[in-house]
């Protein structure tokens, strides 16, 4: 008896272009691809097509399986570092920021709609409501967000919050803030995929807790001022929010009517759109909380603050909605 | 009796994903299962509360250096820490080059595009977010039901029933998509770094005599038995391999002979029913397993 004589002869003719790719994957992965030599990013391609010619030769003659796993395992590995890897980072963020998210945005805008009236919704409701009855605005602002700013507060130290200087506790606010929002973001995005009903209550609650500041500031005649103290971010910031609601309903529709392809297509494509359109939410949030965190310090002029937020507000229409040419 | 290893056979091929290369061969890659999943997870929640940890130390130790004046500035760094971490942490590593956490690199997984795509950022983004109602929701309605009363602890049994829905959405599908999954286009698979080991042969031992086999007694067994054999011979563990001689001299009615050593045996053993299927191979007789038909 002479053994398995071919697939051994197979193996040891091969095993060295198999530790090669091995090696070079290796350190391509840990590292990155600039840490390759030019030698090795030339031979790459070609030792993966030999590997992925072993891989076909050793399923129809070897019958070692560690082999054949290990032959899989590197040929996928390879497989994902040479197809995976098609523009370089620069040019993809360049193409974000040029045309994927300003489409995906322009592509939300009936469900921006929808989200902005129900927002605009909630907003009236928690203004009437606690206009008529500030006991109501305990349970629209939770303690912890309202920080002292409730009904028992007196008209001056309301005044200073919106004031404040750099050494009150006001930037610790405003992070808590920040997350907050964030959060709220990232909530309402997630529970779009619950038929979008969640995303909405969220929106409303939201929304109506706006609407209770504006009636608390508003009863003791701060009513301009809260609006410069608000407007500075939160331009930016509730565009975020509508933008994030927006993506929600897209989810949500999907799901429940997905049209001519199958649900999961249908959930599968509304999830990359909206996906991107929440990389670009991310990003506002980001902005608004500088704004926020910065400029609300910096800046105590209410003229000021509202060209700020106003110019933002602007400046995002126009990122997004302006007509450009299409590539 | 004939559905046991079928069984496995077919169960393996049902884990199986199909990812044809531009070059044409099938990458068939295998589909994480949920005891990796949870493992990766777990990992990366220990890691990540571990760095949290780690941080509040670190902010502690820099709030008794300022004083109490710099206490407002290091309490915004954790609190900016801690959100970077819940948020950043998944998404970051699985838009490196390996696609995977710490955790799924330990568990031996990477996150890949169903379409057999290149993963791109909307995914990774979209796939994560969706960890807000998987895992964040229902902690949150736990949580609740621990601090407050009966009337509360009614509601949070209802969110974290229905929330439940999410976290359990793995277990429902055949694919093991998670809903970020779903929403993403992407599914977990099982691809760990493996090193080549030596190749199985023949192993003399002293004293122990030649074996020689029939050609009746190499085609008892199939395929599936003789990697499972492999397996056994890679693993050394002596019980296994004593057991295995065994059944495998009653199956072929090998006498037993002076000197025999379990080891050798089953390494000539391997060597030479090897050899006879692959030639069987090259004629393209291949025989799945000791049920199929004889070769």
């Amino acid at each position: 008896m002479d053994g398995p004589d071919t697939s051994r002869r197979f193996r040891a003719a091969r095993e060295s272009e198999w530790r090669q790719l091995e090696h070079i994957l290796t350190q391509a992965e840990s590292r990155s691809v600039r840490a390759l030599s030019d030698e090795d990013l030339l031979a790459l391609p070609i030792l993966y097509r030999g590997a992925l010619s072993s891989l076909s030769v050793a399923r129809e003659t070897s019958l070692d399986l560690e082999l054949v796993t290990y032959l899989e395992g590197l040929c996928a590995r390879a497989y994902f570092f040479v197809y995976g890897v098609r523009t370089s980072a620069g040019s993809r963020i360049g193409e974000f920021f040029a045309r994927d998210w300003p489409g995906a945005v322009r592509g939300l805008w009936r469900e921006t709609l929808v989200s902005l009236l129900i927002t605009a919704i909630g907003v009236t409701a928690g203004y009437l409501l606690v206009s008529a009855d500030t006991a109501w605005y305990a349970s629209f602002v939770p303690d912890g967000l309202a920080g002292g700013r409730d009904f028992s507060a007196t008209t001056e130290s309301l005044r200073e919050t919106l004031y404040g200087g750099r050494d009150q506790p006001l930037a610790l606010f405003a992070t808590v803030l920040f997350m907050n929002n964030s959060q709220v973001c990232m909530l309402s995005f997630a529970l779009g995929f619950a038929f979008g009903v969640p995303t909405m209550m969220l929106l409303i609650h939201n929304g109506a807790m706006l609407g209770a500041f504006m009636a608390l500031f508003i009863s003791r005649g701060l009513g301009m001022e809260m609006g410069g103290w608000l407007i500075i971010h939160g331009s930016t910031e509730f565009f975020a929010i509508v933008l994030s609601g927006a993506a929600g309903f897209r989810i949500g529709w999907s799901v429940v009517f997905p049209g001519e392809q199958t649900r999961l297509a249908a959930a599968t494509a509304a999830g990359r759109s909206a996906g991107i359109a929440m990389a670009g939410v991310v990003i506002m949030m980001i902005v608004a909380g500088l704004l926020e965190g910065l400029g609300r310090q910096m800046i105590t002029s209410d003229a000021a603050r509202y060209a700020i937020g106003l110019g933002m507000l602007l400046f995002w229409c126009a990122y997004f909605y302006l007509p450009r040419r299409t590539a | 009796m004939v559905g046991v290893p079928r069984h496995r056979i077919v169960e393996e091929a049902a884990k199986r994903r199909s990812l044809v290369t531009p070059e044409g061969v099938d990458l068939s890659l295998r589909l994480a299962d949920v005891g990796q999943r949870v493992t990766a997870f777990a990992a990366d929640l220990l890691l990540m509360v571990a760095a949290l940890f780690l941080i509040s130390l670190l902010a502690a130790a820099g709030a008794t250096a300022i004083g109490m004046a710099g206490a407002q500035a290091v309490a915004i760094v954790w609190l900016l820490c801690a959100f970077l971490l819940r948020n950043f942490y998944f998404i970051i590593m699985e838009m490196g080059p390996r696609a995977a956490t710490y955790g799924k690199r330990m568990a031996g997984l990477r996150v890949v595009a169903r379409s057999g795509e290149r993963l791109t950022a909307d995914r990774v983004i979209a796939r994560n977010m969706m960890r807000e109602i998987e895992f964040y929701l229902p902690m949150s309605f736990l949580s609740l039901d621990v601090s407050q009363g009966t009337a509360d602890a009614l509601t949070a049994l209802t969110g974290l029933g229905w929330t439940g829905i999410f976290l359990l959405f793995p277990l429902f599908n055949k694919d093991r998509m998670r809903v970020g999954d779903l929403l993403a286009g992407t599914w977990v698979v099982s691809a760990p770094r493996r090193k080549l080991s030596v190749e199985l042969s023949p192993e003399a031992w002293e004293g122990a005599p030649e074996y020689r086999f029939t050609n009746a007694q190499l085609d008892v067994y199939g395929v599936f038995e003789l990697q499972t054999l492999e397996q056994v011979l890679r693993d050394e563990r002596v019980e296994a391999i004593a057991t295995v001689a065994a059944t495998i001299r009653g199956k072929i009615g090998h006498a037993h002979q002076i000197g025999d050593h379990d080891r050798a045996f089953l390494t000539a053993y391997y060597d030479a029913a090897r050899a006879r299927m692959e030639r069987g191979l090259l004629f393209g007789k291949r025989r799945a397993d000791k049920y199929d038909k004889p070769a």
